[in-house]
Order: structure tokens, then sequence, then C-alpha cells
């Protein structure tokens, strides 16, 4: 704990923050060439679903980010809560957008992949109903936050609300095995002794090079867009005053 | 108790909110059809969505009235937890909103063509489901006191939340006639009221605390 609350002051933040957009975004455009070029290339045709698996690739991951999102998301704005530290609950906003996209995303990609497996674009199945609920959260979380005018207020109507919302997350995740549904089951299993799965070596790696490329993805932009909240929420203080003539000059 | 007094010298009040209920279900065969079978099959559907719709036209006024008059800053500074305070309001929410509705769904459900069984079946999810209306709009209407547009804003944050009472209600109603047995959606909708009844009204306090301040 020794420096993790020098960096929950903006000031320190800032700088640090724009270091790590750099690195976390070359990394992750290094990570989705890769993956890409796996996901259409390397990775075998399925000998059930043939090359329309392929989606799955980019599916998977923003289904998987768009929870993981959310809960990081509400760790943050717990964060704040506790804490009251206004770094958090920027970074709870900052997440939100990008969240919100890869759940459109997961959405998108399914309806998809959904109309040549399943013949319907849609189906009122639990794992996409809660999905579509889990999208319905982040926007009235962005709505709250916008129609509040105060900052701190808003930063914290927001926050609570967050944390009502998660209780979704398990629900979604779980809904596959919970209800017998359409939707598929995970074919990536973590069993004890070990991980189970329905794919090939091959297929795994390409997923999991495809979740890293896509977290990375979220940590640049979140990084990116906690910047430009800083200098929003902040521009009446001495240090970004300071650094904007630094950078006229 | 404040609040039962209150709401009876505006008896109007709790009018729109049966009629809007009314008026909602009734559109739903001139829209569709008078097909007997169609309705009979929508029916559980149409009487909770239209729940779900009335009860939220009257969050707004769960908490509005006494921020207006500065009420709710009185009540933010007595001794007793604000949560217990809330838990009350929303009591006498329910028993405006919630409990007239209740009430009056076994005739909606005729109307509809359900069953005895059915009737008493949709009856039972509602009575079980209100409360969680009313206990997790508190949590929508707290937050958005006091706010531009804050009508539209609560059905943003707070429909999303009651999908899940949806889901179960007219689960109910539709796996009984089915002949499955409710027994557990039932159990699972006593379980959310339970959950709904510890945690919302400290997640409401919470927000009350916010939003004044």
């Amino acid at each position: 704990m020794f420096n993790l609350f020098k960096f929950a002051s903006p000031a320190s933040f800032y700088p640090l923050a724009g270091k790590l957009v750099t690195l976390f975004a070359i990394a992750s455009v290094i990570l989705l060439v890769i993956g890409l070029y796996m996901s259409f290339f390397v990775a075998p045709t399925d000998y059930k679903q043939g090359e329309g698996y392929r989606i799955m690739f980019i599916h998977v991951p923003a289904a998987w980010m768009s929870m993981f999102i959310y809960v990081v998301m509400a760790c943050w704005a717990a964060a704040g809560m506790i804490w009251h530290t206004r770094l958090s609950s920027m970074m709870a906003s900052a997440l939100a957008p990008t969240g919100a996209m890869f759940t459109f995303l997961a959405l998108w990609t399914g309806a998809l992949w959904g109309k040549p497996m399943w013949g319907a674009w849609w189906v009122w199945d639990a794992r996409l109903t809660s999905e579509l609920i889990l999208l319905f959260l982040y926007v009235g979380f962005m709505a709250l936050e916008s129609a509040i005018d105060d900052p701190r207020r808003a930063a914290r109507a927001s926050g609570l609300l967050a944390l009502v919302g998660v209780i979704n997350v398990p629900i979604i995740y779980y809904s596959v095995q919970w209800w017998n549904t359409l939707h598929q089951g995970s074919s990536i299993k973590v069993v004890k002794g070990g991980v189970e799965t329905s794919m090939t070596e091959i297929m795994v790696w390409t997923l999991l090079i495809m979740t890293f490329a896509c977290w990375f993805y979220t940590i640049a932009v979140a990084l990116s867009r906690v910047r430009s909240i800083i200098l929003e929420r902040e521009s009446d203080s001495s240090w970004v005053k300071e650094m904007l003539q630094g950078a006229k000059s | 108790m404040r609040d039962l007094t209150l709401a009876m010298r505006h008896r109007s009040d709790v009018l729109t909110t049966v009629f809007f209920f009314i008026i909602v279900v009734s559109l739903f065969p001139l829209g569709v059809g008078p097909e007997a079978q169609l309705l009979k099959e929508m029916a559980a559907g149409v009487v909770w969505v239209a729940a779900l719709l009335a009860s939220m036209l009257s969050l707004t006024r769960l908490f509005a009235d006494d921020y207006h008059d500065g009420t709710l800053e009185q009540l933010l500074l007595v001794p007793q937890p604000l949560s217990l305070i809330v838990l009350g309001k929303v009591l006498a929410h329910w028993i405006i909103s919630g409990l007239p509705l209740v009430l009056m769904s076994p005739l909606l459900g005729l109307q509809f063509g359900l069953e005895g069984d059915a009737l008493i079946m949709l009856m039972l999810t509602l009575l079980l489901g209100t409360p969680v209306l009313s206990l997790v709009g508190s949590i929508g209407a707290a937050l958005t006191l006091g706010l531009r547009g804050g009508g539209v804003l609560v059905s943003l944050l707070v429909l999303p939340l009651y999908i899940p009472v949806l889901i179960f209600g007219a689960g109910a109603v539709a796996a009984n006639a089915a002949g499955m047995g409710a027994e557990g959606h039932l159990s699972l909708m006593g379980a959310i009221l339970l959950l709904a009844l510890v945690l919302a009204p400290w997640a409401s306090a919470a927000a009350l605390r916010i939003s004044v301040e």
C-alpha cells in the first residue's frame, strides 16, 4: 500500500496514465493482429459449425469483457464511495462507454452468429436477455451520470447504481448452467485440477490472444478517457494550468 | 402512516394508477385482436407488464413531495435509521399502488378468459412481486430525486432491474397453466422479495443521502 494512494491523486496519475496508454495500445494492436490472423487462417474449421464459428473469436472476448468491465466499474465505484477518491469515480465513468460498446458488440456478433446457426437473429433466451439487461444498465449508468450537474453527486449516485446492478453479472454468467437454454454452454470450464475445454488447443490460444487484445484495448481506451475526464474536472487546479502553459510555450 | 392518510386525501392519485393499469391491459385485446386462445396465453404477461408500468408511474411521487416541502431533510435528521423510514414509505407506496393492482388482477384475468386456478396463481405472483417493484423502484426514485427529466430516467434505471421479477412472475402463471407446477418460480420470487426487503431500503437510504446533501 506504500505508493498505491500516491497515484490516487489525479495530478500524479495523469502522467502515469499517459505512459500506460501508449504501452497498452501498442500491446493491444500487436495482439489484435496476431489474434485476427490466427482466427482467420490458422484455427481449423469446426466440424459441426463450419466456418461460421469464427465469429466466436470476437463474440466470446466481447461478452467476457462486457461482464468483466462491469465488475471492474462497480469495484471502482465502491472504492470511490469508501475512500472518496475522485479518481476512482472517474475511472468508473471512463469504463462505462467501453463496457457498453463490448456489450453491444457481443449482442451484435451473437445475432450474426445466431442467424445461420439457429435460424433467427434473436431468441428470447436467458443469456441473451440478461446481456441485454446489462446493456440497459450501462446506458442507465451513463444517463444518470450525465443527468446530474454536480460531478461529485453524479459520481456517487451512478456508483450506487453500478453496485446495485452488479447482481446481474453472475446471473448472466451462470444463466447457461441454470436454465437449459438455446445458447450453448461454456466451451472452456475451469474444473478441479485444470482447465477443461471442448475446443482444440489452437482455438483456445486464439481465443485467449483475442481476449487479451480486447483487454488491453479496454485499458488503453479507459485510461485515455480518464485523462480527458481529469483535465475536464480539474481544469481549475493549478497543475493543469501549469501543464497546459508548459505545452503551449 | 402519515403517507397513507395523505394518499387517502389525494384519492385521485390512487385511482389514476389503478385506471392506468386497467387501460393498459385493455389496450392489448384491441391491439392484437380478440382471439380467445391467444389472449388466454398472453394474459399473465400482459397483466404483469401493465403492473410494472403502473407501479413505475407512481414512483416519482414516492419522495418528491417530501423533497419539495423539506420534510425529507427533517427525516434525514431523526434518530431512527433512515432505511427504516424508507421501508415505511415503500410500504405505504405499495399499499397505495401495488395492493389495488393485486386486487384488480383477477377481474382483468377473467376478462382474458383465465380459469380459477390460473387466477389465483396470477394474484399470488402479483402479491409476491409488487412489493419488489416498490422496493427496487424506491432506489431509482431516490437516485433521480430533483433531477431534470427524472420521470424518464427512473424508467431507464428501474425497468432493467424489474425484468427478473417479470420473468418469474409471468413464468409462474405459464408453468402453472402448462401443468408443471409453479413452486420453483414462486420460491424464486419469494427469495427475490426477501433479498429486496433487506437490501433495497438500505440502498435507497444511501441514495437519498446523496441526493439531498
